[in-house]
């Protein structure tokens, strides 16, 4: 009963759901940078963990593309871009946090009372990770909603990805071109939004939404 | 069947010798010729085909996406409305060849390339056999006679009904699709036999039903959907009216009909009584419009307005004695409304024809502007005056046949046995009775108007006969319409697998013999109608009348100038006779200033004052005022709305996306349980 693989994989999930809250309340960039560096981490950790329990080798690949882009490079680039550009370090959240929350938790519920249904005859294991990295991509969309500033957006995009990744390691035997592609298309993502940043910011002076969106001319 | 098939292709092949018109010599004389010729090939085919028992003939093409075929079929029902559509296209390309000698404008856009499409499309839907088929066709057909209305878009009023036409023309697209849709339910197989083996049943049936009530209805221009039809029909070109308002409101007929007859399976009694009522309130506003018209063509097409609406009661009565499984009545309305749907394509083209001709003569469609034209036009007023008296369903002409048969069924209304039928079918028998006097004031006001007393204007002083050609395409329904009412059994006859495919039974089922001039259809209450006793009958009192006035009236008439009124200059009796206004006045007195709320206003002069006083009439169509106008305002606030979406921020995209997402899943872990 006392499986240590089962556990253990449910944890490292768990804490990808869990920094995923984290990032929703937030307030400052360089704490949503930290969490979100951590929520890689454990996504990392997460992998590597399921190429083990899986005998996948190849899952280590994923678990080391994980680690190197999203933990280090993504965080370090996205750090370097906030000071560069002398971004405002606060968010103004466009919802207060107290709601956020309970709409996080409103979507974890709704994506466990989806998933557990629909997957009945997958293994425990693949069910609880489908349902966490549902949630994960649930609450990465809420962010990207909930937030007025263009970092902050990029941030949840990413966890969206993370959300995905968490997913497709979950599943046993998914080739790793999934990954690969996975991570390249979010350092495409990465890449796009950075040019997006630099243009706006040479354009307009700031990264606040609100303020940008007042430049469209029919724009109220 | 291939043969069907071969002439549709041979009809796309006249449309591109019309679009090439300009470097081909005799183009008009090749496209009307050709169309004529395959229009009549087509008429005898299904004359042969219903003479010959009407076997069902089916054939798959390969036409379509590369995984379909296309399923066509031809069936007695198929038959009869084909014979209906080409009989009139034949005559409407004759008109039409010389129509377009008489009356061509330079600057109206192609009207070649078009027509042959239009009987094509025509033709394409009623041997359809799978609804993608059906749909496209039906779509072609509505959009060959949309550009065909927009062939005269110099005229000022032409633009709107071309964009009326288009937005019901799509809505009732929409509604057939939608019916389709619930008609082949989840199985998903389109093809009519399979929707016939696995009607629906419930609500889905019910629904699907009304769809295409309202579909088909809008094309055939049931009330209240009728509205884009008296602005569409007389802007074409005449001959394209006579389609028009002849034939493709028939089509619509047809569909109303294969669909409630044919693919639904065992009918619901209520449906028949809403078509009941859709019919007598069609019939009795149709004519009450046509009352109010001074336009000549308009007045035509609302009167197509109250003949679908006949026709729809006729078939609704069917229903309701299919549903309550009495078939020799149910065979009784339904002949009744087979024949009425030959017959008005018969006499409306004619009247049709009509108004071409005179406008081609007086070059005006105001029936202000005639009078007289019996004395410049005889050969026309004579054959007009054949179609007006056939619409008013005056014995011995086809339209009283028509009227007869369903009055027949009428009166067994009691052998229903819902008390809401009988009462209601008692109520639609006056309603109904109540149209064809006011159809007969009507038309007695047209005639009357265009044909007799004194010319009101130059034109129509100047008229002149039209060529041979027209004059002959006139002639062939004039004559048709009198050989129809005099003789119907045959043709009854000729119909009896239509009505025995859709109602499973024919009208003389209970009668051993029945001898070709006479019509005694049902045992039931005995009563027949033999045309040619009627025809002789009217015929001798007519001579003796005519004898009679010549031998001691005539006699003593002697010609000289009347008191001229005080009028200086003008003839008295063209000033003072009964405008077609004044004649309308009673009846538009007595019904339009409730339902269309009439006004007549009189700008009288002050004394001492020069001027001339003035009346004019001011009326409102319920239509557009209850349903329509703010149907108009409703969609224009929506679109506003909707507009608003086109400038939200990156944020609230995400936001609509992001809760689209949930809203689905919600979906999905709800009807998981």
């Amino acid at each position: 009963m006392h499986d240590l693989g089962y556990d253990a994989a449910h944890l490292l999930g768990a804490v990808v759901l869990l920094m995923s809250f984290a990032l929703l309340y937030q307030r400052r960039l360089f704490a949503l940078l930290h969490v979100f560096t951590a929520q890689a981490l454990a996504l990392s950790a997460a992998a590597a963990w399921q190429g083990y329990i899986q005998h996948a080798p190849h899952l280590y690949v994923t678990a080391l593309l994980t680690l190197g882009l999203k933990a280090i490079v993504m965080p370090v680039a996205l750090h370097r871009i906030v000071v560069k550009l002398n971004i405002h370090r606060t968010i103004e959240p466009a919802l207060s946090v107290g709601l956020t929350m309970l709409a996080g938790v409103s979507l974890v519920t709704l994506s466990i009372l989806l998933v557990m249904p629909v997957t009945e005859s997958a293994s425990a294991l693949t069910r609880e990770d489908l349902a966490l990295s549902l949630s994960v991509v649930l609450l990465g969309l809420l962010m990207m909603i909930t937030r007025r500033n263009a970092v902050s957006q990029v941030v949840g995009f990413m966890s969206i990805e993370n959300g995905l990744i968490l997913a497709a390691v979950g599943v046993a035997g998914m080739p790793l071109i999934v990954e690969m592609s996975i991570a390249f298309s979010v350092m495409v993502a990465f890449i796009v939004f950075g040019i997006f940043l630099f243009h706006i910011r040479e354009r307009f002076d700031t990264l606040d939404m609100q303020k940008i969106e007042s430049f469209r001319g029919e724009s109220h | 069947m291939a043969f069907v098939v071969s002439a549709i292709v041979g009809l796309l092949l006249l449309a591109a010798v019309g679009v090439a018109a300009s470097r081909i010599p005799f183009a008009r004389g090749i496209v009307y010729g050709g169309t004529g010729a395959l229009c009549t090939l087509l008429a005898l085919w299904s004359v042969l085909s219903l003479a010959g028992g009407a076997g069902t003939e089916a054939l798959a093409l390969p036409l379509g996406l590369p995984w379909m075929t296309a399923h066509v079929r031809a069936d007695a029902l198929s038959a009869v409305f084909l014979l209906v559509v080409n009989l009139t296209g034949a005559t409407a390309s004759l008109f039409g060849w010389g129509y377009e000698r008489a009356h061509h404008d330079a600057r109206s856009g192609p009207v070649l390339p078009l027509y042959p499409l239009f009987i094509a499309g025509m033709n394409a839907v009623l041997i359809a056999d799978d609804a993608f088929g059906f749909l496209v066709a039906w779509e072609f057909m509505s959009l060959a006679s949309w550009l065909l209305v927009l062939s005269t878009h110099r005229d000022p009023d032409t633009p709107r009904a071309a964009r009326i036409y288009l937005i019901m023309a799509s809505f009732g697209t929409a509604c057939l699709l939608l019916a389709f849709g619930l008609l082949a339910g989840a199985h998903g197989d389109y093809r009519f036999d399979a929707i016939r083996s696995h009607a629906p049943e419930g609500w889905a049936a019910t629904l699907g039903v009304l769809l295409v009530l309202v579909g088909a209805g809008s094309k055939a221009g049931l009330v209240p959907l009728h509205v884009w039809l008296p602005l569409a029909h007389p802007a074409a070109p005449s001959h394209v009216s006579a389609l028009m308002s002849g034939v493709m409101t028939k089509v619509a007929v047809y569909a109303i009909t294969r669909v409630l007859f044919d693919l639904i399976g065992e009918p619901l009694w209520w449906w028949g009584g809403v078509m009941l009522v859709l019919g007598a309130v069609t019939a009795i506003m149709g004519v009450l419009y046509a009352m109010l018209q001074d336009d000549l063509k308009r007045l035509l097409a609302y009167s197509t307005v109250e003949n679908i609406g006949v026709i729809v009661a006729a078939l609704g009565m069917a229903l309701v004695f299919k549903a309550a499984h009495v078939p020799v009545i149910a065979a009784l309305a339904m002949s009744a409304a087979l024949l009425h749907v030959i017959n008005h394509s018969l006499f409306k083209s004619l009247l049709f024809y009509g108004s071409g001709a005179v406008l081609s003569a007086v070059h005006s469609r105001d029936l202000g502007r005639m009078g007289g034209l019996i004395h410049r036009m005889p050969v026309t007023a004579v054959f007009v005056l054949v179609g007006a008296a056939a619409i008013s369903a005056l014995p011995p002409l086809n339209g009283f046949v028509g009227e007869w048969l369903l009055f027949q069924a009428i009166l067994n209304g009691p052998a229903l046995p819902q008390w809401s039928l009988k009462i209601l079918i008692a109520v639609i028998g006056a309603a109904l009775a109540l149209a064809a006097a006011l159809a007969a004031a009507c038309f007695v006001r047209m005639y009357g108007t265009a044909f007799l007393g004194r010319p009101r204007g130059r034109e129509a002083e100047e008229a002149r006969e039209v060529n041979a050609a027209m004059r002959l395409g006139m002639a062939v329904p004039a004559v048709l319409c009198v050989l129809l009412g005099v003789l119907p059994t045959p043709l009854l006859r000729l119909f009896e697998p239509a009505t025995r495919l859709m109602v499973d039974a024919g009208p003389f089922d209970d009668r051993a013999y029945q001898p070709w001039f006479w019509l005694a259809p049902t045992s039931a209450i005995g009563n027949s109608y033999n045309g040619l006793v009627m025809a002789l009958v009217i015929g001798v009192l007519s001579m003796v009348l005519v004898v009679a006035i010549h031998r001691w009236a005539s006699a003593k008439v002697r010609r000289s100038i009347p008191w001229g009124c005080g009028y200086d200059g003008l003839d008295p009796l063209a000033v003072t006779q009964y405008t077609a206004s004044s004649f309308g006045q009673p009846i538009r007195r007595a019904f339009g200033s409730t339902v269309f709320r009439a006004r007549d206003h009189v700008d009288m002069p002050q004394p001492g004052d020069t001027r001339p006083a003035r009346f004019h009439v001011t009326w409102t169509d319920p239509a557009w005022h209850a349903i329509f106008t703010p149907l108009v305002r409703l969609v224009a606030r929506l679109a506003d709305l909707v507009n608003r979406l086109q400038f939200l921020t990156i944020r609230r995209y995400l936001m609509l996306m992001f809760f689209a997402l949930v809203v689905l899943l919600v979906m999905v872990a709800v009807t998981q349980r």
